[in-house]
């Protein structure tokens, strides 16, 4: 591509962060492994690199020149320690994802990711506040939506009644930034105009007093989550959000092997037919699942933005030592 | 043609958009967890100084507007046209009253300006960062007040009114920033 604009500076080679920041970094994985440690959760680490890789629709992964794909989460190969009978585990993970950059995102960051065999998601949540009151402040407390609630608190509308075409028109006259390339298949995609409502409307407006947990998604957006059945049924997933920053994101895991080998063919399918590039889904979870995955709750929590709003910095990239503009 | 990528557009990268080119002020990229991308563009229209939001999808590409900044010399204007000179190539362009909004009152001739161009077409003239005029009017004020601070208005010779220390008096020349339009301080005779 032919460079029109001035060239880029040359690379700064200061830190993005100040050393400060770097001190209470420091200080927030100190308080996290204490956290761990009296909990007797065990720290874990697992490959960074696999021959597998998430399917997931909007997830991109770095590939290496020796095919080998670089993780985007270690959440597979944490399952297969579970499979194998570890108990409860966390890591402190850098992961990695194309394409993925702006004030609340760096293509590599890092994740604090846990799983508690026995806890449900919302036992789950009240770790997860439990940890940051540790890390953040004891005075923090949490409020909890579910997904249905923040719709209608935000948007004014039940998100699991309406079909794709009453999500356009609503966000059309909202007059809501919606991209013009969308092909029709997308159009007629109910998550799509749920993401864009919930990136462009709802998640801004969440967690501004408090932290907030919403609960509950479309089944539709269920991930790696088990769905609870029901009129409609519901996908036992949440995420945090603070100052309109999403933190945080868990499932009530999925323990059966065949559905989630049947969801990571449907993810494959549609990134086939959307012409992204397609990665081997990872068998060796399939594995795991099918040996026995015991019933857990597991969460990803994004260690740079909790820094970031924690501290009041501008952007993820003040907390971070070398945020990828100057790697 | 030259196509950029949503995740290459960054403060001052010029895009072409149904025919205008424009200049990108800011680039705000939003993810829900596990959903779809968006890129909302802020973005200026270079011909009318509009300023609008544009959200794409990530990964999205836009044409690269052929625009370029040069610097050039203010040679004379007509009052209608500003008339300006590639100090390499000798080449002559005119630029109309529209691109010369910011830059005029600060202009007398032999200037070097960053000019922007869009196919050839001035869109923008920028005047120095600083420059040194003379003072044609200003009341007259307390002869070697330096201390109490007040300021007072002053005609400069291109037309410019810039606010001056009191102590300063017509006739006298001071040097000025053309971005805020702030005496600076007093210039050499």
């Amino acid at each position: 591509m032919t460079d029109l604009n001035p060239a880029e500076p040359v690379l700064s080679w200061q830190p993005s962060a100040t050393l400060d920041v770097l001190r209470a970094r420091a200080a927030m994985n100190t308080a996290i492994r204490n956290f761990f440690a009296l909990r007797t959760v065990l720290e874990v680490e697992t490959p960074v690199l696999s021959r597998y890789a998430t399917v997931d629709r909007h997830i991109d992964s770095f590939r290496t020149h020796t095919g080998a794909w670089l993780q985007t989460s270690p959440e597979f190969a944490m399952k297969r320690l579970l499979a194998a009978g570890s108990g409860p585990i966390y890591q402190i993970a850098r992961v990695f994802r194309r394409d993925e950059q702006g004030r609340h995102h760096n293509p590599e960051f890092t994740l604090l990711e846990w799983y508690r065999p026995g806890f449900d998601h919302h036992a789950l949540m009240d770790e997860v506040e439990a940890l940051l009151q540790q890390c953040v402040s004891t005075a923090l407390h949490c409020e909890r939506l579910s997904y249905q609630d923040a719709f209608q608190r935000h948007a004014g509308f039940d998100p699991l009644a309406l079909d794709a075409k009453a999500l356009e028109a609503r966000a059309r006259d909202t007059g809501m930034g919606i991209p013009e390339s969308l092909t029709a298949a997308e159009r007629g995609d109910v998550d799509l105009w749920l993401d864009l409502w919930m990136s462009a409307v709802v998640g801004p407006q969440l967690g501004q007093q408090t932290p907030t947990f919403i609960y509950d998604f479309p089944a539709s957006q269920a991930a790696l989550s088990r769905v609870r059945p029901g009129t409609p049924p519901l996908a036992e997933r949440f995420e945090l959000f603070w100052r309109g920053v999403e933190l945080a994101n868990g499932f009530h895991e999925l323990t059966d092997a065949a559905e989630q080998q049947r969801r990571f063919e449907a993810d494959q399918a549609w990134r086939r037919d959307n012409g992204r590039e397609v990665p081997p889904f990872d068998q060796a979870l399939i594995g795991a699942l099918s040996q026995g995955l015991p019933p857990c709750a597991g969460v990803a929590l994004g260690l740079d933005r909790v820094l970031a709003l924690h501290l009041g910095l501008p952007t993820v990239a003040a907390a971070i030592a070398f945020s990828s503009d100057r790697a | 043609m030259a196509f950029v990528s949503t995740n290459e557009m960054k403060a001052g990268t010029k895009l072409l958009i149904d025919g205008e080119p424009y200049s990108v002020i800011d680039n705000e990229y939003r993810k829900p967890g596990k959903g779809q991308a968006t890129n909302t563009i802020k973005i200026r229209n270079l011909k009318t100084g509009r300023v609008l939001d544009r959200t794409l999808r990530s990964g999205d590409t836009l044409e690269a507007a052929d625009v370029e900044d040069t610097d050039m010399q203010y040679l004379y204007s007509d009052g209608q046209f500003w008339t300006f000179m590639d100090p390499k190539s000798f080449e002559q362009i005119q630029a109309g009253e529209a691109a010369m909004v910011d830059a005029a009152k600060w202009l007398k001739g032999e200037e070097s300006c960053r000019v922007t161009l869009w196919n050839s077409v001035p869109l923008y003239v920028a005047a120095p960062n600083t420059v040194e005029l003379e003072i044609v009017e200003t009341d007259p004020g307390l002869k070697g007040d330096t201390a109490t601070g007040g300021t007072k208005p002053a005609k400069l010779e291109t037309g410019a009114v810039v606010r001056v220390p009191l102590f300063i008096q017509q006739g006298e020349k001071i040097k000025c920033d053309t971005r805020t339009g702030e005496y600076l301080n007093r210039a050499g005779k």
